[in-house]
């Protein structure tokens, strides 16, 4: 069990999502970045899908009322166990009673604590991910107590490191796929999307991206149609909103872009005023 | 129909890394909305492990896969294959579900708007939105969100430039040529004209929504009393949503 000091800005559980629910219209969530929840899960030896925490910028308190083993990936956060600094892609071990803090931002905004055996919060239509009117939490809120599974029987003694191979907080170059819309424009009206560097806006959050930039005023409209993450929707005042993984299921907005798993992972760790562009992926 | 085989000519398109769309022609069209349904039901039968989840809306289907069991190319002439094929699943029949109103203006907060800008009664705008059979058309937008479709066009009316930052659970609006039901509170720019005293999407349910796409509805109208009757039955699980089999 780990009990919340501090909350956090935004702190939640996330696992792989909500798969399957898609045609009663259940977003999928689960962790924005893929990758490093990856990272994270597979340095404690997890499964793929086990929870681990998604923390946002501004970082939790908690403290171990368990023994565990942790490991930490994505954002850096300048975590500390009681006042020593830790490193993120590797594991460590928690003895009873340790506590584990974060403080400043270096680098990206997400950042995912595993333990070993992944939490344990309650399972809803298959997911323990959180999201509102689904989960009875949508965050976590001081004293909440957060439940983990007990450690596993098979003896995991890695203690490297991992490495993150992409260069995350580096790259600005999100790798897309033309999206189902993408022929309805012209070869010039296509090119303003792949030229343009593109400005993440203050209205970002797990369900959605907007940028600033408006590219294209236009009165394309299209019969209401699934989404999925990752779709870039051109709106009519031609701005672009890329949906993350909280996004509703259907939209009515052109869907010009469709970003990759990496690409949603990459953006997931930039913040307000963080500049990107696209590039059309050659399949 | 646009078709050989009694079928529509269909676009595939790949979607990302992992999802195939499928679109029948552009047109909002009851017939469509069978024909993708049926399709539907036929994949569902597969229980094929490739497809990991699967939803319409309208006139399009989307399909998500594990593209490490399977690829694009293989996945859509499969599929293509699969609709051609002569039925061999018996078909889950239509339902129409009947969904208590109470239009009280105490819920109904803008239905006196909405009769003195189109200069009629509120009896007329109920007896008006309560006497059609509306056609589920797909659920998104939010969980157990019903797209609509069959607004009589007398009752259209432009949604809100600023939208209410929370409208709550149950209640039934309308926007522009669209009428529908809040599953649950949310912000929203719609016309409230009544509140249902039921869950339609419940979480505690192992089925949280028992209406599917495809499925009809009718609103019928209740007084403040039976809301208050119905909203305690549904609570302690008393009430049950009516329902009755659609001919076809």
């Amino acid at each position: 069990m780990i009990k919340v000091i501090k909350s956090g800005m935004l702190t939640s559980v996330q696992d792989t999502g909500r798969v399957g629910f898609r045609n009663i219209g259940v977003p999928l969530s689960g962790s924005m970045d893929t990758i490093s929840a990856g990272i994270a899960n597979g340095l404690l030896n997890n499964d793929k899908d086990a929870a681990v925490l998604e923390i946002t910028m501004l970082g939790p308190k908690l403290e171990f009322l368990k023994a565990t083993k942790i490991a930490i990936s994505g954002a850096e956060l300048s975590a500390k166990i009681n006042d020593t600094s830790i490193l993120n892609n590797k594991a460590y071990l928690l003895k009873k009673g340790d506590m584990l803090s974060f403080g400043d931002l270096l680098n990206g905004i997400r950042c995912y604590l595993a333990v070993e055996g992944g939490f344990n919060t309650e399972k809803v239509l298959n997911s323990r991910s959180f999201y509102v009117g689904i989960t009875s939490k949508e965050k976590l809120i001081v004293n909440d107590l957060i439940p983990f599974n007990p450690k596993k029987a098979i003896n995991n003694n890695f203690s490297g490191r991992l490495k993150n191979t992409i260069l995350f907080f580096e790259t600005n170059i999100l790798e897309v796929y033309k999206g189902p819309e993408f022929d309805l424009f012209t070869p010039n009206e296509q090119k303003l999307l792949i030229s343009n560097k593109f400005t993440v806006s203050n209205q970002s959050n797990r369900m959605g991206y907007r940028l600033e930039e408006s590219i294209l005023k236009h009165s394309k409209t299209i019969i209401t149609s699934p989404v999925i993450p990752g779709t870039v929707q051109l709106t009519p005042e031609g701005k672009l909103i890329v949906l993350m993984k909280d996004a509703q299921t259907t939209g009515g907005y052109p869907r010009v872009l469709q970003l990759s798993e990496k690409s949603i992972a990459i953006l997931t760790q930039k913040k307000t005023g963080d500049k990107i562009s696209f590039k059309i992926k050659i399949v | 129909m646009d078709s050989k085989n009694g079928k529509y000519q269909l676009v595939f398109k790949p979607y990302g890394e992992s999802a195939i769309l499928i679109e029948w022609p552009k047109k909002i069209d009851e017939n469509i909305l069978t024909d993708i349904r049926e399709f539907v039901q036929k994949i569902e039968h597969l229980k094929n492990k490739e497809i990991v989840d699967v939803n319409f809306v309208y006139n399009s289907l989307l399909i998500i896969y594990d593209n490490d069991l399977i690829k694009y190319q293989d996945l859509k002439n499969q599929l293509l294959n699969l609709y051609f094929k002569a039925d061999y699943i018996k078909k889950t029949a239509k339902q129409i579900w009947y969904i208590p109103v109470c239009y009280d203006v105490k819920f109904g907060i803008d239905l006196q708007l909405l009769a003195s800008e189109k200069h009629c009664s509120l009896e007329k705008i109920i007896n008006l939105h309560s006497s059609v059979n509306y056609t589920v058309y797909g659920i998104g937008f939010l969980p157990g969100f019903l797209y609509l479709g069959g607004l009589p066009n007398e009752l259209e009316f432009p949604r809100k430039s600023n939208p209410r930052a929370n409208v709550e659970k149950g209640s039934v609006a309308i926007g522009d040529n669209q009428t529908g039901i809040y599953p649950q509170n949310s912000p929203g720019g719609w016309n409230i004209i009544g509140k249902t005293p039921i869950s339609i999407f419940d979480i505690k349910k192992v089925m949280p929504i028992e209406i599917e796409s495809g499925d009809e509805l009718k609103f019928y109208s209740i007084s403040l009393k039976e809301f208050e009757e119905i909203e305690v039955g549904f609570k302690n699980g008393f009430y049950n949503l009516k329902n009755a089999i659609l001919n076809d």
